[in-house]
């Protein structure tokens, strides 16, 4: 009996061998991976402008060159996805113009702004700390060129969770400004990191299909889950309260429970209504138009160099 | 420590930390994201060199390190004017790099000789961390000078805003002259001469001209510095002036 392309490619999946760039794949698989793919190569992008912020005015040299490394992390990772998109047939450009013209999604969480030092430890502590959730389970995705990205990206950011935690961790054995501090930028970015594992399970119609191809692995509503379950017993740890009052041990059901999410400033955020969507956008567009002439002459002059290696050849 | 060694050791870590600072507004807003990437590479090595010099002018003083960027004024800072010039634009910004590395790298590369062994050490890993920049500011000058018409141009206003505070690097202050008396400082005329070699020759073959007059501007080494200066430090040393005497 024959089977279809389709039915080989599903068979693959559900035998977890990893689906390779020169493998026939649905259309709609190689779309949701170019999708999901840019969308994090942008937000790793983005993410680089609220954190970018602070590093003039980082308190100490040992803050400003672990801040400015992990920065630059976040560089190094944006290209890692476009290369990995790049292997799906589609190039940085296009999907930078994308980004751009709003066509293509970041992460909601990058449109709040960074107000104090104490942020950049909660965003390394609760952004990275959802991040690396959903991209420990990524490293499993059935798309090899992603799945191997994946690795690389968690090991740097397991490393700027634990920095950012460091960050939080050392104001809370400070004074009583700092713990205050540590407090409103974690009743500020708790929320928020909750919304980035995106709408419930039951409001997130693109999930179950993403999940038969393995592209997802694990479904929001679970990595949320499994994100308040690991952070709670940090948080105790920094004697800070989690802005949630309905925030409980569960003992039936073995996790904790926790409050609703406010969705509308979820799709708020999303429709680009956030306190710094505008702001972001702006900066990405601003550095790349200003950048224009500085590419145009480093391929004017890369052409150059390639003509007189010719003709040095010829003779 | 001798007053003179302080100063002339404020005046090697200060070029590098102002100059790292300056890079760090870059980070995030580069041209291509490959640049941003290196160019923040540039500052991590600039700052952590910096950092090296404040921690051996702390254990020698009994201070912290970021005493020395986080809490003195304008007029204590020893570095020159050309590393508090605003980035501008890619051209402004490479040019003033290509500026300082050519003095940075052949300055470090005396100073491997210096006969406090610390400062060799210091000047022997940031050597290797220099030559790199070098060769990236380099090539930089190269692409734009040799680029588009738009890219020369831009290259070339940038030559000309910034040559008055190239010989700044080189002109000998008296902290300076004590120090290379002692054996702990560089011979300058060497720096000098390697570093206008280097220069020339890129600038030449960028197809860039060399202004045919400019004044020179001084007075960083000594604590005179251009109105940026209290810009940065401003936001450099906001938290610590904001929040005195605790740990980050």
């Amino acid at each position: 009996m024959e089977h279809s392309l389709e039915e080989i490619f599903q068979k693959k999946v559900d035998n977890e061998e990893k689906i390779e760039a020169r493998d026939w794949m649905p259309d709609a698989y190689r779309k949701t991976l170019i999708r999901q793919i840019s969308q994090h190569a942008h937000s790793e992008i983005v993410g680089m402008l609220p954190e970018g912020n602070w590093i003039t005015r980082a308190p100490s040299l040992k803050r400003k060159l672990a801040l400015l490394a992990k920065v630059q992390d976040e560089g190094g990772h944006g290209l890692y996805l476009y290369s990995a998109t790049e292997t799906l047939g589609i190039g940085r450009d296009e999907l930078i113009d994308q980004l751009h013209s709003g066509k293509a999604k970041y992460s909601s969480i990058f449109n709040y702004p960074s107000l104090t030092w104490a942020d950049m430890g909660a965003i390394g502590w609760l952004v990275d700390g959802a991040a690396i959730m959903n991209q420990v389970a990524l490293c499993r995705t059935s798309y090899g060129p992603y799945a191997r990205a994946m690795v690389r990206i968690c090991k740097e950011e397991s490393f700027h969770q634990r920095q950012g935690y460091d960050i939080l961790y050392t104001m809370s054995q400070g004074s009583a400004e700092q713990k205050e501090m540590v407090q409103d930028s974690v009743n500020r970015w708790w929320w928020p990191s909750l919304m980035m594992f995106g709408p419930n399970d039951d409001a997130s119609p693109n999930s179950a299909q993403s999940l038969k191809w393995k592209i997802k692995r694990l479904s929001n509503d679970e990595l949320r889950q499994r994100f308040v379950d690991m952070t709670v017993p940090q948080a105790e740890i920094l004697g800070i309260k989690l802005p949630d009052p309905d925030l409980k041990y569960n003992e039936s059901r073995g996790h904790y429970d926790f409050g609703a999410i406010n969705w509308d400033e979820f799709y708020q955020v999303l429709a680009g209504n956030g306190p710094c969507n505008k702001e972001r956008l702006a900066a990405r567009i601003k550095a790349h138009e200003e950048g224009a002439w500085v590419r145009e002459a480093a391929s004017a002059y890369a052409e150059k160099q390639q003509i007189k290696n010719n003709s040095k050849s010829v003779a | 420590m001798q007053k003179e060694i302080k100063d002339f050791l404020l005046m090697w870590a200060d070029n590098s930390m102002i100059l790292g600072q300056r890079l760090g507004e870059w980070c995030g807003h580069g041209p291509v994201l490959e640049q941003d990437i290196a160019l923040t590479n540039i500052a991590l090595d600039l700052i952590g060199e910096a950092r090296n010099l404040y921690q051996y002018l702390a254990a020698n003083e009994g201070k912290q390190e970021d005493d020395y960027p986080m809490l003195r004024d304008v007029r204590a800072f020893k570095n020159v004017l050309l590393v508090e010039q605003p980035n501008g634009d890619w051209a402004e910004t490479m040019m003033r790099q290509f500026m300082f590395d050519c003095w940075h790298y052949y300055f470090v590369e005396e100073l491997t000789k210096s006969n406090e062994s610390r400062l060799a050490s210091v000047a022997k890993k940031t050597l290797k961390e220099v030559s790199y920049h070098l060769d990236f500011s380099s090539e930089w000058i190269l692409r734009l000078g040799d680029g588009t018409e738009v890219s020369h141009q831009k290259a070339q206003d940038a030559l000309e805003k910034l040559i008055p505070y190239f010989d700044e690097l080189f002109k000998l202050s008296d902290y300076e002259q004590y120090c290379f008396g002692l054996g702990i400082g560089p011979d300058s005329d060497i720096v000098k001469m390697d570093a206008f070699d280097k220069f020339q020759q890129i600038i030449t073959k960028s197809t860039l001209t060399m202004p045919e007059k400019y004044f020179h501007k001084y007075g960083g080494k000594t604590g005179i510095h251009s109105e940026h200066l209290g810009f940065i430090i401003a936001d450099m040393q906001f938290m610590q002036r904001a929040y005195p005497s605790v740990t980050w």
